[in-house]
């Protein structure tokens, strides 16, 4: 019987690029890799994606496998986990990592189930038992109260990570790679679902999970106005606005602003929490941040737990004050 | 439409973060004092939209909660908000399960129930925060399925779902019987009214054992287990907020800038 060997990880397109999430893949996917001695590979399904396999190379692959058909141009669960399921039976990876985005989330579980196997979801790190060579898969459970180490005897082992938690490598284009090409074999008629229609919501400016600095506001923030003032601090530090999920609820602001466990994983240099109470939910999306500084009336909330640097006050005082020492700061 | 929703009982995750402790040498959740097991909020989101397909096609919704030791007054809550029907698998045996022995369960108990058109699940649950037992019964039964679920039309035998993406939204259409699984995007689950209290409290529910749905205990709960735990625990946080002050709010608001610049985070 032939042996599981090596570590894949799933390739996620994004408007005909590698999106972020498969950089930091294969950053990790390579770590792994070289920890085992094994290769590290990456698989790239959609249509007309073979021009990104160089990009997947340069940044840790040692092989890229391709699966081009234009039935694979949407994300469709059935079709999308029978051809990871033939990929997988072909490579036989001893480890698959996927990303916990739209799909890996929809992708991993059922490809998990079909293959006999188990999948950890929402990793935030990786790494290999030096005993048993199988991978440590450590996830925050309980909204972000604790969090869980969890290994898996049947192969592949398969995870999924979340954004932000793996660095990618030095994109480095002198590396060497083989390319693979597998045929998808899809029969149209299996695919149990069809793709209407694709919304996207974009937010004006500097985006929430690329921005350095995110200012975010909750509850306690009272209505959409009080976000105004919110943004006008974001402006000045060239960063973006976040809420917590009470403030996207009551529709003071768009639901794609929300941080946390069911919103935007963020890890910012700055993270400025205005008014809201520091919920575990809501900090699994912010914790990685470099310096959190809180701004709440209430001395024993949950915030100040997390924050490094905070005042105690009503924000409608401090923040005004504070937006204009920073601009005043930022001007010298 | 005949519905069929999986609900989960769990610690209630809004909790106070600071009551929430672990016993690490049970690898377990030590139940908060005095803090009562919830519906798991997920969970409420696909009752709701259970709720909604009955409010416009009309048809039958079974709730299926899978356990030991469920509170009536809790599982209830789906009956009390509008179900018709509450399923039980109540015994030792199902419980400590991983995503795979719960999907098992799940799976042999909704094909007992037979005649369904929809299965609904949460996009995940609030304790585990797995997200996988509903594709997982999906791929057992062998349905399509739709996840992150913000909207769920049917119009001729299908499906139409607003599913939650990245970036927005993709409308996806899918044949029935199918399974979805539901996101808080869906908006609020309603409360239950005094009526739907007082009939809910009427009904009894239906008790399952593994016997009833012709599962080997090896399959089921923690004997059927995947997955291991090897650990469970809190992170230890540096725990050092530098409180900075000031005589009114405005210099404290002032000082706190210049921290932040002296700290080289401006
Ligand atoms: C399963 C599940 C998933 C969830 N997912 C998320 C998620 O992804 N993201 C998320 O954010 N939440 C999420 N939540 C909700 C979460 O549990 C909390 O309820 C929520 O984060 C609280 O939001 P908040 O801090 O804005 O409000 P509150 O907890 O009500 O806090 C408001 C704070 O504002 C302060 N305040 C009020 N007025 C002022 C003032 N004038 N000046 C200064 N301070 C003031 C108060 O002291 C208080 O601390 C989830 C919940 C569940 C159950
Ligand atoms: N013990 C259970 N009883 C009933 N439904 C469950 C149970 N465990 C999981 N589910 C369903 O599966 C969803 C996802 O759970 P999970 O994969 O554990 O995150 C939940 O929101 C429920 O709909």
């Amino acid at each position: 019987m032939a042996e599981y060997k090596g570590v894949m990880i799933y390739g996620e397109v994004k408007e005909g690029k590698l999106a972020v999430i498969t950089t930091e893949l294969l950053g990790c996917g390579r770590r792994l890799a070289d920890d085992l001695g094994q290769e590290l590979c990456a698989v790239l399904l959609g249509s007309n994606v073979s021009s990104l396999v160089q990009e997947a190379i340069a940044f840790g692959a040692d092989k890229v496998y391709v699966v081009d058909d234009p039935l694979l141009k949407d994300y469709q669960t059935d079709s999308y986990v029978s051809v990871m399921e033939k990929a997988v039976r072909q490579v036989m990876p001893q480890i698959l990592i996927l990303g916990q985005t739209s799909i890996g989330r929809d992708l991993a579980p059922r490809l998990a189930f079909r293959l006999g196997t188990a999948a950890s979801t929402d990793c935030i790190e990786l790494a290999i038992d030096p005993d048993s060579k199988l991978i440590l898969q450590t996830k925050p459970v309980y909204g972000g109260n604790a969090q869980a180490i969890f290994t898996c005897e049947s192969y592949p082992q398969i995870a999924t990570v979340r954004a932000k938690a793996m660095s990618p490598l030095e994109r480095d284009d002198s590396r060497q790679g083989e390319v693979i090409t597998i045929e998808a074999d899809l029969d149209p008629s299996a695919i149990r679902t069809k793709v209407l229609e694709k919304v996207r919501e974009e937010v004006e400016g500097i985006k929430l999970e690329e921005a350095e600095v995110v200012v975010s506001g909750g509850r306690g923030i009272g209505d959409a106005d009080g976000f105004k003032q919110l943004e006008e601090l974001a402006k000045i530090l060239e960063g973006a606005v976040g809420a917590t999920r009470p403030a996207c609820d009551n529709g003071w602001v768009p639901d794609a602003l929300q941080v946390g466990l069911t919103g935007k994983i963020v890890a910012p240099t700055l993270y400025i929490a205005v008014a809201l109470s520091g919920s575990s939910q809501h900090m699994t999306g912010c914790a990685g941040s470099k310096n959190i500084v809180a701004i709440n009336k209430d001395p024993e909330a949950n915030i100040f737990r997390e924050a490094h640097f905070g005042v105690v006050g009503d924000w409608k005082k401090v923040l005004p004050a504070f937006t204009s020492k920073v601009k005043e700061l930022l001007a010298e | 439409m005949n519905v069929i929703v999986c609900v989960k009982q769990v610690i209630d995750p809004e909790a106070p973060p600071a009551s929430f402790k672990i016993d690490s040498a049970k690898n377990k959740v030590t139940l908060p004092p005095g803090v009562s097991p919830v519906v798991d909020p997920y969970a409420e989101y696909a009752v709701e939209a259970a709720l909604r397909i009955k409010d416009a096609q009309g048809g039958k919704i079974t709730a299926l909660s899978l356990g030991a030791n469920l509170l009536r007054d809790v599982v209830r809550k789906p009956l009390s908000m509008g179900a018709d029907e509450l399923i039980l698998l109540e015994d030792e045996a199902f419980t400590e399960g991983d995503s795979w022995s719960t999907a098992y369960a799940l799976a042999m108990a909704i094909k007992k129930v037979g005649d369904y058109d929809l299965i609904l699940c949460g996009r995940q649950a609030s304790d585990w925060d797995a997200g996988q037992v509903g594709s997982g019964i999906a791929e057992i039964l062998g349905l399509p399925s739709v996840t992150l679920a913000q909207k769920i039309d049917i119009t001729d035998g299908k499906a139409r779902v607003e599913r939650v993406t990245d970036d927005g939204y993709e409308v996806v259409e899918v044949s029935l019987p199918a399974l979805i699984t539901v996101s808080n995007e869906i908006g609020e689950p309603r409360y239950p009214t005094i009526k739907g209290v007082v009939v809910a409290k009427r009904k009894e529910p239906v008790v399952w054992k593994p016997a009833d749905i012709g599962v080997e205990s090896s399959q089921i709960g923690a004997a059927g287990q995947r997955t291991r735990l090897l650990k469970l625990f809190q992170p230890v946080r540096e725990g050092k907020c530098e409180i900075v002050e000031g005589e009114s709010p405005e210099e404290a608001a002032v000082n706190l800038a210049l921290k932040l610049r002296e700290a080289k985070a401006l």
